[in-house]
């Protein structure tokens, strides 16, 4: 009863090819992540399921080949993608109102998640008055309202200093426990993808190809208690990483 | 509320601040001619002293308020009819990039036109009225505010526009949302370059022939042989540009709120 299923797509940038063979799939309140190199075409993937570029192969979601009019997706870019001309409070209504949602009833909507978000209190500012973790919560918060089937997480940590980057991985487990999204997120930090995730698909270099998937068999609420378990997993994936053997291939179904 | 923004005394003394360094370099500029003028034996109807520019200024003001109403208003009426065919066609251009090849050289040819050539011209076509001149001030700031405009949608960051697109968001949609604001740093530079032009292209055209108006007026006085009078007006033409890029700078400000607030980060959060 997966959600989302990829099989075997591709994707090239005129002589060059980016997605060798992608297929995986997203169960319904499934967290699962991608790992793979820097370059190694993650991102173009979220491209291809925001329709914002066409490859080859098969995208389903619920059984349904994917199109421009289905919008199914939540999607956070890799930088955060906050205008800086709308106060955060505007910035975080912008989805619902691109959906036609009126002002007033976007804003009911998103001011309870301030709180909870860490954001109360900053409504009123723009996004260069905020710190960097302040900054990705508010993307973050912006994504979420949307209320869409699926998250499309790319790299939301990325930009951020350890300390913060490792706060922010907390705050996101919790929540997701709480609200039991359905998401895809992208990283190329190990130790975040085991952290946060159900499953890992573990990607090649460019061409990029799954090279493993792993089911991360930690329990939840993920805790620090669970370290030495947990380091054994990234131990794993690095492994994968660092020495891809290309007889491998994806070994899931 | 914002929380922090700086107190109005503490404001105009940045202000002063900023604006010493200018003060004193044309100050000492003048002190130089000043003294040049006085000392050098040389003749005031070659290079009047400024205090004589400035007293001639005074006893003439009249005549060069009033000639200065028709420099205004080519300036300001050129200049707004300028950016509405700038705003629209960078437009047609951002929506049909194909546009854009088949425009831009004519633009650029049309900005190689020496204005010595085309002024009179224009005057032979369109009379000594108000439509050549602002004819001629649209002809120096049109290209570079859609210059301005066209980069300023291509400076929208490429996420925004994509996040846009997932939201489910039209070509119309994401213009407004993003590419117009996005925009309004370029524009606002252009505007500050433009609004020069404005006025010096209003003088060039009224040089080339006109009723009344600043250019015609220093046409006069030079034949006049009143080097003196000749400077006033062009110290009334500098006033004016300075004010008009002082406005412009002002409505910047109110503009792009954030650009000032943002400047100052608002404390504690991680
Ligand atoms: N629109 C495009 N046109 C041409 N090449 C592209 C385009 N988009 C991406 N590429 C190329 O595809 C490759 C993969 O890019 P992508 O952004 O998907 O990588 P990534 O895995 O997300 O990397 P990172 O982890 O650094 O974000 C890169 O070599 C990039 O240059
Ligand atoms: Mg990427």
């Amino acid at each position: 009863m997966s959600r989302l299923e990829l099989r075997h797509v591709r994707k090239a940038f005129g002589g060059l090819d980016v997605l060798g063979d992608i297929s995986l799939s997203v169960g319904a309140g499934e967290f699962v992540s991608i790992l793979g190199p820097s370059g190694a075409g993650k991102s173009t993937l979220f491209q291809l399921l925001t329709g914002a570029e066409h490859g080859e192969g098969e995208m389903l979601f619920d059984g349904m080949p994917l199109d421009d009019h289905g919008r199914h997706f939540a999607f956070m870019p890799q930088r955060d993608a906050l205008m800086p001309w709308r106060r955060i409070l505007d910035n975080t209504t912008l989805g619902l109102e691109v959906q036609g949602v009126k002002r007033k009833a976007a804003r009911a909507r998103v001011a309870p998640l301030f709180a909870e978000f860490g954001l109360a209190g900053f409504e009123r500012h723009f996004p260069a008055q905020l710190s960097g973790g302040m900054r990705q919560r508010a993307a973050l918060l912006r994504t979420v309202v949307q209320e869409r089937d699926m998250l499309l997480l790319d790299e939301p940590f990325g930009a951020l200093d350890a300390l913060t980057r490792a706060a922010m991985q907390r705050w996101l487990e919790q929540m997701w426990r709480h609200h039991r999204w359905t998401a895809l997120l992208i990283t190329h930090d190990v130790r975040e993808a085991v952290f946060l995730s159900d499953r890992i698909y573990v990607l090649s270099a460019r061409p990029a190809r799954v090279l493993r998937e792993i089911r991360v068999p930690l329990p939840r609420p993920r805790d620090p208690s669970a370290a030495q378990q947990a380091g054994a997993v990234e131990a794993e994936i690095l492994d994968i990483l660092l020495n891809p053997q290309p007889s491998k291939g994806h070994d899931h179904d | 509320m914002v929380s922090s923004s700086p107190s109005r005394p503490r404001q105009f003394a940045g202000l002063f601040a900023k604006a010493a360094p200018a003060v004193m370099s044309v100050g000492l500029l003048l002190v130089a001619w000043e003294l040049y003028a006085n000392y050098s034996g040389i003749k005031p109807t070659i290079l009047p002293a400024p205090s004589r520019v400035f007293e001639q200024a005074m006893l003439n003001r009249e005549a060069l308020i009033d000639n200065a109403i028709p420099t205004i208003r080519a300036t300001l009426i050129g200049f707004a009819c300028s950016l509405g065919a700038a705003f629209a066609l960078s437009m047609l251009v951002d929506f049909f990039q194909p546009l854009r090849r088949a425009l831009f050289p004519v633009f650029i040819v049309s900005q190689t036109l020496p204005l010595v050539a085309i002024a009179p011209l224009v005057v032979l076509w369109f009379g000594f009225g108000l439509m050549p001149k602002v004819m001629l001030v649209a002809l120096v700031t049109f290209f570079p505010m859609l210059v301005a405009l066209v980069q300023g949608y291509e400076a929208t960051e490429v996420e925004i526009g994509q996040m846009l697109r997932a939201m489910g968001a039209g070509r119309w949609r994401i213009f407004m949302l993003a590419r117009l604001p996005s925009a309004l740093l370029y524009f606002f530079a252009g505007l500050r370059i433009s609004i020069t032009y404005a006025v010096v292209g209003a003088i060039f055209a009224e040089y080339a022939g006109a009723a009344k108006g600043l250019g015609i007026y220093m046409l006069n006085a030079k034949n006049n042989f009143r080097p003196d009078l000749v400077l006033a007006a062009v110290g009334v033409s500098a006033a004016l540009t300075l004010i008009l890029f002082g406005l412009t700078a002002l409505l910047q400000r109110l503009a792009m709120p954030w650009e000032r607030i943002g400047r100052q980060p608002a404390g504690q959060g991680r």
